[in-house]
């Protein structure tokens, strides 16, 4: 009987109908794909992208050489030299580089930083153009810390109740 | 050479002969070439829509201008030839696939008697035709000196082979239901006032599906496209081509497509007859190159469809598809058409004398 009905089937080609049945009404369904570069989803304010490190309001850097996120990183990305300055002896970071083809944007660095000074921002779409532009030294990331403060001071407020 | 010089100083003593001559080559095959761009266009969106994808949508509006982009890239490439290939059918095979699915538009009519060549013959002269397409993709893999070329073409050989049989069968049957080979004398013995019941797709239904399936098949289009099964022989018989070759390989895969989306509209669908036909709704009823076309977009549409849906048959499926299924049916089936035709149980429209 099952043989019967398998031979059926197949010589009415019922099941081969039954597929195009299948991508015919997936042929008029909408379709839900985003448009990328002209459309984009939104991000979450926890969105963990590019780093950053930031300033206090009166323009002083925040880091104040700790060396916690480079003892926290899980990929050993940061790397930290420290010195006293030398207009007023504070201790400092002459050095604070982050290897992004190393980082994998954990977070970590960001969790255990008790000045809030380096954070990831929210900025995903970027790219190097030569070797070694994967190194963010400390004049890039405060760079990109001036640049989005906004950005990432408003992101860091929507975000303090759960901190 | 001196056929040459005479065809020369025909040109000049006769250029306004001539010319027209050309001229009435190129009509058809320049709306062939670039509606074999817009199918490609037209298949890209189409399976896209049926993956829940846009499709292209980036080259020109909505992206019609994408197959225009792609046949301008391939004509700037270089065109490589394998070191041991034999380089003179190397050339020549992409040319041999082409000319076959081109010249088989002379016989194919948009309205009664408007064809290119009003032959009586034009059902033999397009099953000669279709299958001489297979000598381009068998020397095209045996020339490029590949091994996955080679393969490909013994594929697509035996695969074609085996379904010009059953194709061959499909086209008998038709042939003794309207008892001429001349296609719009096939078209005409379609005509009656039962609409579209009138057409040969009723009485020959399961021969209709075969011809399609088997012109599938025929084309090399999925899921009979094994010739050129990307998992295990890479790109077939046209795996070391590139360039313009490739391209006019393309074309001619096209071409012959809407080929059999037009040879299944006139021969099983009543050609440039109106499906009301008979039914005296005024215009719609009226028979109109537009028919033809609609009828054939609608095959041809059948063919992506196809193309999204089904997975690649296994080659001892397709084989034992085309040997052990088809073959019997199709004779099973001249039976009953011989029967048909023999007891009148298919009205023949009027102007036909089988």
């Amino acid at each position: 009987m099952n043989r019967v009905v398998r031979y059926i089937k197949s010589l009415f080609l019922l099941e081969l109908l039954q597929g195009l049945w299948v991508t015919g009404k997936y042929f008029v369904k909408p379709k839900y794909t985003m448009q990328y570069p002209m459309e984009k989803i939104p991000k979450s304010n926890r969105f963990r992208g590019l780093h950053a490190l930031r300033r206090y309001p009166n323009g002083e850097e925040r880091c104040i050489a700790c060396k916690l996120c480079e003892a926290v990183c899980p990929a050993l990305a940061i790397t930290i030299d420290a010195a006293p300055r030398a207009s007023d002896g504070q201790r400092r970071t002459t050095r604070y580089e982050i290897d992004l083809f190393k980082c994998i944007f954990c977070g970590f660095c960001e969790e255990s930083c008790p000045v809030d000074s380096i954070v990831e921002t929210d900025i995903h779409e970027y790219h190097f153009e030569k070797r070694g532009e994967n190194i963010l030294t400390k004049e890039k990331l405060l760079a990109l810390g001036d640049r989005y403060e906004a950005q990432i001071a408003a992101a860091r407020a929507q975000d303090a109740a759960y901190r | 050479m001196d056929s040459l010089i005479a065809l020369l100083n025909n040109f000049i003593h006769d250029w306004p002969n001539l010319s027209l001559v050309i001229g009435l080559i190129l009509l058809p095959l320049l709306p062939l070439i670039i509606s074999v761009a817009m199918y490609v266009w037209w298949e890209r969106k189409v399976i896209g829509w049926m993956h829940v994808r846009l499709g292209p949508n980036q080259v020109g509006p909505m992206g019609l201008a994408q197959a225009f982009a792609d046949v301008f890239k391939l004509l700037f490439k270089e065109i490589t030839v394998p070191e041991k290939a034999s380089r003179f059918l190397f050339y020549l095979a992409p040319l041999l696939a082409l000319t076959p699915a081109m010249a088989a538009w002379a016989v194919v009519p948009i309205g009664n008697r408007m064809a290119w060549s009003n032959a009586n013959a034009g059902l033999l002269y397009l099953l000669a035709m279709t299958s001489l397409g297979v000598y381009g993709i068998i020397l095209a893999g045996w020339a490029s000196n590949s091994k996955y070329a080679f393969l490909g073409a013994m594929r697509s050989a035996a695969q074609v082979v085996s379904y010009e049989i059953a194709m061959g069968m499909a086209l008998v049957s038709v042939l003794i239901l309207c008892g001429s080979l001349n296609l719009s004398d096939i078209v005409n013995a379609q005509a009656g006032s039962k609409g579209l019941f009138e057409w040969f797709w009723l009485p020959l239904a399961p021969m209709f599906v075969i011809y399609f399936i088997s012109g599938v098949a025929e084309t090399n289009r999925a899921p009979f496209d094994v010739a050129e099964g990307e998992s295990e022989i890479v790109a077939g018989f046209h795996v070391e081509y590139s360039g313009s070759a490739f391209a006019i390989f393309f074309l001619a895969e096209y071409a012959n497509m809407i080929l059999v989306a037009f040879l299944s509209s006139v021969l099983f669908l009543g050609g440039w007859l109106s499906p009301f036909q008979g039914w005296h709704l005024g215009p719609l009823s009226a028979p109109g190159w537009w028919w033809l076309f609609a009828k054939a977009f609608g095959m041809a549409f059948l063919f992506l469809w196809f193309r999204a849906t089904f997975p690649r048959y296994r080659y001892d499926q397709i084989m034992r598809l085309g040997w052990k299924v088809f073959i019997p049916i199709t004779i099973a089936w001249i039976f009953v058409a011989g029967c048909l035709a023999f007891f009148g149980g298919v009205t023949i429209g009027p102007g036909v004398n089988p």
